[in-house]
């Protein structure tokens, strides 16, 4: 190889100082920095899919042992909570991207803001999904050995507990994770606000809007699994 | 400054530096806090040498236990049944989580992987430091579930016995679950690395063999981790809320954990071949100084084995009530996974064709390696032919064989590897002459071991169980002096190691003559791991002319 690439891949340190402070040392560019992380941002999202991928699959072994009592359980859902929640969330899916928009086009007080209406809906979310929690528990629609909703309970049948096990799993994993990337953003608005971020250097901004991304999708599928069964 | 290789002595070509990464900041503080990956790799390296030594205890219990029917020492019963149930089960459960599936890729490779692809760290160095702190506090639950009860599940926790035993289930599989985030961290890492700093000029097949290694270990890592991490989530909702899933009582389905279970682990079994492959594809070409043989049959094969890996598990319940039809299926798919491990085999033994081959330390585990590996292999072979599977399945024979493979395979070629990057990491030579001896306690050590296992298994002495006919007390005897000849060795090799870090002569930056990158820093490394940006210039393995870019 030619020797005239050994200037790009001196250390960043050796220019004095004059780099960006965000510039990790063992990376040659920002570019490379920014793809690095991208990368490692995708890897872990294949690790929440496959996480959550074990309890779908859960679900529909047990759906398919249950047919009838998981369609009878799922009526006892809040249906206009469910679709409520999830246009609470693809709108602010939205409001992520414009955060991310703005960070790259240095607009550091715009990308504070949308980053704090994101966290706003997703405390919509959590509002909305607590009541519901709340009204679940309630009339008595607990999981597992818990579960004691009067009338519903078929001798022998374990399906109307083992629906509402797999629900608050699953609803509640999901909620976790909005609640961390509630937190997430947060931290990354009061960073937004400080003018931390530019054109430059704008990597967490979309990192965790991949994440938040992910936490949406991840709902736009829970949501017909439980709410909308036939 | 160029120079050709002739043997494997090569002298330090320039002088060493003052200041390395060991001595640029002292003090436990600049330790701890490290974000060196070759540091982290040397924690990681203690750290998993310690759950080994553990392990290894309890695997010494397990077989003195057994030494003879009645279970006496000196003429006096000593251990019971109970006893035993905990032994096995935490030595596999230490051996498993603890030990095999973070040792090479946590030590060895943190050490080694970025160096070998000039790089001055991995991706991620806080996130390695992360995935270290979680070992520990995974290791500090698994020990706690020991004082607190301990475990008697097998290191498998089966339903439903699982979900129903008394006893501390409940935090060991807490820790199995901080575990996974742990390697999952260290695989998500490695991938990052590989594609984004490789060093200037180097192409995915540019990169060494144990990088290609390392890389599909880490794909199986991120994919079959989080599996096993829900499962026991699943496993702890059972046990505290009883949803019903795996407890058949309440409508659950014990079959189901299994499958659950296996869909992790089975691909958890190439968590911790694949990393000892990847460390024989460099130890054979530099003790034979001659360029590996298929090197892209070697790539592929590793990349197909993590594939074939996703699809086997149900070989493990051949014997659980799996359809017929199921089967017959992953029976075929499992006879596949014999082509690449095969490919590998052929490939290595085609490399040392006509080299010029010296025995260091290094290459006899390398060379323990593909004799014990081939039995490892071979035998698995027998448990992929269903009607063999029935009658061997829960016997000896199939602890045996997965003793052949992943003792007699990872074990051995993490040692191989340990004393093949052991000058670069310490900067100090080893005892040879004690090396060759350790070597060779520890095969014959193990050998006898699991040898005699073999036979007993193909007799129908069943596996786990704490009795048993006095027909079999010889074979039991044998194989428990066998692992006192392996421990022995093992003890051996940990005092020569640590007397070389004081004693020891110290290191030329290639000792054996490789031509990998990690060999072009000092011998030990400086904190950025080369004083220059090393370039790609010749093909890995290429000993026809080997040059060297130092100023």
């Amino acid at each position: 190889m030619s020797t005239t690439t050994v200037d790009l891949h001196q250390d960043p340190h050796g220019h004095g100082g004059e780099h960006d402070p965000h510039h990790q040392h063992h990376f040659t560019t920002m570019e490379q920095q920014f793809d690095t992380s991208k990368i490692g941002m995708w890897l872990f999202l294949v690790t929440e899919v496959l996480t959550f991928g074990g309890l779908f699959a859960g679900f529909g072994l047990m759906q398919n042992k249950y047919p009838q009592e998981f369609v009878a359980a799922h009526e006892e859902l809040k249906r206009w909570a469910g679709s409520t929640n999830t246009v609470v969330l693809l709108i602010s899916s939205f409001t992520a991207v414009m955060a991310v928009l703005s960070a790259r086009t240095n607009q550091g007080k715009k990308c504070a803001k949308y980053l704090w209406i994101t966290v706003g809906f997703g405390a919509i979310f959590m509002c909305i999904k607590a009541y519901e929690y709340s009204a679940d528990f309630a009339e008595g629609l607990f999981p597992g050995k818990f579960y004691s909703h009067h009338g519903d309970l078929i001798a022998g049948s374990h399906g109307y507990a083992t629906f509402f096990s797999f629900y608050f799993m699953m609803t509640g994993l999901h909620g976790l994770h909005v609640l961390i990337g509630m937190g997430l953003m947060s931290w990354l608005a009061i960073r937004a606000s400080r003018g931390e971020f530019s054109d430059k250097y704008y990597t967490p901004v979309d990192l965790v809007a991949l994440f938040w991304h992910l936490v949406d999708m991840i709902w736009i599928y829970l949501f017909p699994l439980y709410y909308l069964i036939t | 400054m160029e120079h050709t290789l002739t043997s494997g002595n090569v002298t330090a070509d320039r002088p060493r530096p003052a200041k390395n990464y060991l001595n640029e900041t002292t003090g436990l503080w600049s330790w701890m806090s490290t974000v060196d990956h070759k540091r982290i790799g040397i924690m990681y390296l203690g750290a998993v040498s310690f759950a080994f030594l553990l392990g290894g205890i309890f695997a010494l219990l397990v077989r003195l236990s057994l030494l003879n029917p009645q279970h006496t020492l000196f003429g006096k019963q000593w251990v019971t049944a109970e006893m035993y149930n905990r032994f096995f089960t935490l030595h596999g459960a230490i051996m498993v989580f603890l030990f095999i599936i973070p040792s090479i890729p946590a030590s060895l490779a943190n050490f080694v992987l970025p160096m070998m692809l000039g790089a001055k760290d991995v991706a991620f160095p806080r996130l390695n430091l992360t995935s270290f702190y979680l070992w520990v506090a995974g290791a500090a639950l698994a020990i706690g579930s020991m004082v607190l009860g301990a475990v008697d599940t097998g290191w498998t926790f089966y339903t439903p016995y699982s979900t129903t035993t008394d006893g501390a289930v409940g935090l060991m599989t807490l820790a199995v679950f901080i575990l996974g985030f742990s390697s999952i961290f260290t695989g998500l890492n490695f991938i990052a690395t590989t594609h984004k700093l490789r060093a200037p000029g180097m192409g995915w097949f540019d990169m060494p063999l144990f990088v290609w290694g390392i890389y599909a270990t880490g794909v199986i890592q991120i994919l079959a981790t989080p599996v096993l991490a829900i499962t026991m989530v699943l496993l702890l909702i059972e046990r505290v809320f009883q949803i019903g899933i795996f407890d058949s009582r309440i409508g659950g389905d014990p079959v189901l954990f299994q499958h659950f279970f296996w869909f992790y682990s089975h691909p958890a079994v190439y968590i911790m071949i694949l990393p000892g492959m990847a460390i024989i594809s460099e130890i054979i070409p530099t003790f034979s100084r001659k360029t590996i043989f298929g090197y892209r049959a070697i790539a592929y094969s590793s990349v197909s084995l993590a594939l074939l890996s996703f699809i086997v598990w149900g070989h493990h319940l051949f014997v659980a009530g799996e359809s017929d039809l199921a089967n017959v299926i992953f029976s075929a798919l499992t006879f596949l996974v014999a082509i690449p491990s095969g490919v590998k085999m052929f490939n290595w033994l085609t490399t040392m064709y006509k080299g010029n081959i010296s025995f260091e330390t290094p290459m006899l585990y390398a060379m323990a390696f593909l004799f014990l590996f081939a039995i490892g292999g071979l035998t698995g072979i027998f448990f992929a032919t269903l009607a063999v599977d029935i009658h061997l399945t829960d016997t000896y024979f199939v602890v045996a064989h997965f003793h052949y493979v992943m003792m007699g395979g990872t074990v051995i070629a993490f040692l191989g590897g340990l004393h093949y990057w052991w000058p670069k990491m310490t900067g100090r030579m080893y005892s040879e002459k004690w090396g060759r001896v350790a070597c060779a306690l520890v095969f014959i050590g193990f050998n006898m071991t699991f040898g005699s296992q073999f036979i007993m298994g193909g007799q129908g002495m069943p596996r786990r169980y704490f009795n048993y006919l006095d027909q079999f007390q010889p074979i039991h005897a044998f194989s428990t002096y066998g692992s006192w000849v392996l421990g022995s060795g093992l003890f051996l090799t940990a005092i020569y190691l640590l007397a070389s870090l004081k004693t020891g002569p110290l290191a030329p930056d290639s000792p054996w003559g490789g031509t990998t990158m990690e060999w072009e820093s000092s011998s030990p490394p400086v904190v950025h791991n080369f004083e220059e940006q090393p370039v790609f210039e010749h093909e890995p393995y290429d000993y026809r002319h080997r040059t060297v870019t130092h100023v």
